[in-house]
């Protein structure tokens, strides 16, 4: 492999400006959105107290999941020993960064008392599976801040494999720690398993790949930088295979509900009866989320093609927020099973009366709140990228070396 | 009124005096709710918590649609009304925080806002809660509410703002200045709710447990509710 | 020590100044009558009050949340029953309406004042 050389995204300044401008706006539109919602309280989302997680946590907990799978590229690089994911790396410890800040700030923004945020980080309960988070995820910040630097300066080169197999490890655990927000709650039918965790870490996997790849692919063809078919090839494969062992937990996971009767209605209502819920998890989770990707990632022709392989990573992510749609609210709509061998035929505070469905429609501001988050993200990402040297000058396939492996 | 120290004047109850020793684990408060009781149609026990707790002073926000407000506004206690699938009987029954020994908003409680008291009550610190809603999540009993609006008229005895998490504290203002019954017993004129110490043997509820035979709510979940149902 | 002394006399002329501003009308806290006017001091010495008040505050709402230790000369809502003014017509102001004794000294401080966003700032009688 040549040696490579990295520089800052050249594009011309009226773009670069211009797309900090859009993004900005974005941000700022979020920001009036939370301060509305802090301002009046949460009677203006949807949100209720049947339905307490909403759109933004939806946006949250896929921005976070999908940062700890954006560091995917650089841990293959350097835990690994893959020499085609080296010069990538830094493009992805930045994402990994810059993901994660997008997730938590809106999930700190949705808090009844953001304003206690001090006292989050002060008063820890540690059977709390969120104040393990907390810890989890600053260091996570911390270490691949630390991972990125043994990566651009020189004389650390020498400790980048080391801080990048404990940045590996650290971000298996985290995205365990978020899967487990859901996967220990025995309360409710759709969250109580142990494949909550490992499902969280597959997805994240593709969902950063997907995000990692669209990025890449945006910066490079703007700056007019090469980037090599081979590479390309590589890159969409892996997100492919993602994709398809999303596929297959997917298809685990409701299988073992379907094996438990105690589980029927709840798969009852998420493959059947659930209405939205029913329609995103086909539509959104299975069919535009993994089959129409996989078919175009893994079709001859069509895998090749750029502008195909753009549609897959966005679908790929469409499908990851329907995922998330699915399992974070679809999970609370359906009702508590709390009185077996009876249905509940009335009651004055949503019970679930004949097994029917909490409610739930999202509002603007929680909307505009998440997608703040999400241009938030990019909007630190392309500002990094311009300051300093993420991005390597030319990954065309001569350079990089895609067949060495 | 009396003056207990110079400036500071105390409210006179005539029958009990406010605690001035920690609460212990000698304790434990709980309840009994007889469903063979309760009636149908009957909601005394929420009006009358409603009315204690200062639930009835909350109004609807300006522009705030009935249907969603419905689901938001703060429920620290409902009426349940079950049909038995194989035999068709009909049980009415009142659902509020069971006050678990295991609680599992406690367990998720990131800042230990959720907390229990020596006595056995769960609770929330609202000093310490940043309206995360994990507790909302974790509880099985749907027992918890989230304050969605800006609270106009505070009562002395039962705080309340926006962003925090509440729920029934077995009345524990009643219960801290010695008063040892609940606003939802004292309404019941069905004498379905028994309330009182769990772990004294000859405490009404203690006596009223050992009577009839009593489930707990979620028995699967092995979290020693405080609250038991009778022929459910 | 001095600047110390500076600042209470500093604090006390503001709440002064704003305790005299304006005629009484409905609405507004008429001077005297609160029941603290009528006692020397507060639960401790009145230096020690100006300054460290929240302390006591503070302590009593944990002991009170967690313990359930409601007898007391530290509560908040003790402060607010001896402090609270009436207006001309014999109601109740808000201890932190403008002006009055708690939001008077917080705003001339500049020190948020986080009680009332959820306790009673008049005696409720409950």
């Amino acid at each position: 492999m040549k040696k490579i050389h990295y520089r800052e995204w050249g594009i011309e300044s009226p773009r670069y400006w211009g797309l900090l401008a859009v993004l900005a706006t974005i941000v700022a539109v979020g920001g009036f959105a939370t301060l509305y919602m802090e301002h009046e309280g949460h009677w203006v989302t949807g949100m209720s107290n049947q339905i307490v997680w909403g759109t933004p946590h939806v946006f949250a907990i896929f921005l976070i999941v999908a940062a700890s799978g954006a560091l995917n590229v650089a841990s293959v690089g350097s835990v690994f020993g893959q020499t085609m994911y080296k010069p990538l790396a830094r493009l992805s410890g930045l994402m990994a960064i810059t993901l994660l800040i997008g997730g938590l700030i809106v999930l700190v923004l949705d808090l009844g008392q953001p304003s206690r945020l001090i006292v989050a980080m002060t008063t820890y309960n540690f059977k709390s599976i969120f104040a393990w988070n907390i810890y989890l995820y600053v260091g996570f910040i911390v270490i691949v801040a630390i991972y990125l630097f043994t990566m651009m300066e020189r004389k650390a080169n020498s400790y980048s494999k080391g801080v990048g197999v404990l940045a590996f490890v650290w971000r298996l655990a985290l995205t365990t720690g978020t899967g487990s927000i859901f996967g220990f709650l025995v309360a409710r039918q759709g969250y109580d398993a142990a494949i909550m965790a490992p499902m969280f870490i597959i997805m994240s996997f593709a969902y950063g790949m997907a995000l990692y790849l669209l990025v890449l692919m945006f910066t490079f063809n703007t700056d007019d930088r090469p980037l090599g078919d081979g590479v390309l090839r590589r890159l969409k494969n892996l997100l492919g295979v993602f994709v398809a062992a999303i596929f297959y937990f997917t298809l685990v996971y409701h299988l073992t509900n379907l094996y438990g009767t105690e589980n029927h209605a709840y798969e009852a209502f998420i493959l059947r009866d659930g209405g939205v819920y029913t329609w995103t998890f086909w539509i959104g989770w299975v069919l535009l989320g993994m089959l129409v990707p996989m078919g175009i990632l893994f079709h001859p022709a069509l895998g090749m093609q750029r502008g195909a392989i753009t549609a897959a990573a966005l679908l790929v992510v469409l499908g990851g927020l329907s995922a998330i749609y699915v399992i974070v609210i679809g999970g609370q709509a359906f009702p508590l099973s709390m009185f077996p061998g009876h249905t509940i035929i009335e009651s004055a505070y949503y019970d679930g009366v004949n097994g029917m469905a909490r409610a739930y429609s999202p509002s603007l501001p929680e909307f505009l709140l998440g997608l703040g988050g999400f241009a938030l993200a990019l909007l630190v990402t392309f500002i990094g990228v311009r300051l300093l040297q993420f991005l390597p000058v030319s990954l065309a396939d001569e350079v990089a070396d895609p067949q060495r492996g | 009124m009396t003056a207990v120290a110079p400036g500071v004047f105390l409210q006179s109850v005539a029958k009990a005096t406010p605690r001035d020793t920690p609460v212990t684990d000698d304790v434990r408060y709980g309840m009994l709710i007889d469903t063979t009781k309760c009636a149908d149609g009957c909601s005394d026990c929420v009006a009358a918590c409603e009315k204690e707790n200062g639930l009835d002073l909350l109004e609807k926000p300006q522009g705030a649609s009935d249907e969603l407000w419905d689901m938001q506004r703060p429920r620290w206690i409902r009426t349940v009304k079950l049909k038995n699938n194989l035999t068709g009987r009909i049980t009415s029954l009142p659902m509020m925080c069971q006050h678990c020994e295991h609680p599992p908003c406690v367990d998720v409680c990131p800042t230990g806002a959720s907390f229990q008291r020596a006595d056995g009550l769960a609770l929330v610190d609202r000093h310490t809660c940043i309206g995360c809603r994990y507790c909302m999540m974790a509880c099985p009993y749907n027992a918890r509410s989230f304050i969605h609006e800006n609270v106009q008229i505070k009562p002395t005895a039962v705080p309340r703002g926006k962003g925090c998490v509440e729920s029934c504290t077995f009345c524990v203002h009643r219960l801290d200045r010695g008063d040892m019954t609940t606003a939802c017993q004292d309404a019941c004129s069905h004498d379905a709710i028994v309330f009182g110490d769990l772990k004294d043997p000859n405490s009404a509820v203690s006596q009223a447990m050992a009577k009839h035979t009593n489930v707990e709510i979620r028995a699967d979940l092995k979290l020693n509710t405080a609250v038991r149902y009778t022929d459910i | 020590m001095k600047g110390k002394f500076g600042i209470s006399v500093l604090l006390a002329m503001g709440v002064a100044l704003i305790g005299a501003y304006g005629p009484a009308v409905a609405g507004q806290g008429v001077e005297g009558t609160a029941k603290a006017d009528g006692l020397d001091a507060c639960v401790a010495p009145t230096a020690f009050m100006r300054r460290r008040h929240f302390e006591l505050i503070k302590h009593q709402r944990d002991v009170t949340v967690h313990q359930g230790i409601r007898k007391t000369d530290n509560s908040l809502a003790g402060c607010v029953d001896c402090h609270v003014r009436k207006d001309v017509s014999g109601d109740h102001v808000a201890i932190d309406a403008p002006g009055e004794f708690c939001a008077a000294c917080h705003e001339f401080t500049g020190a948020s004042l986080d009680c009332f966003t959820c306790h009673a700032t008049k005696p409720t009688g409950n």
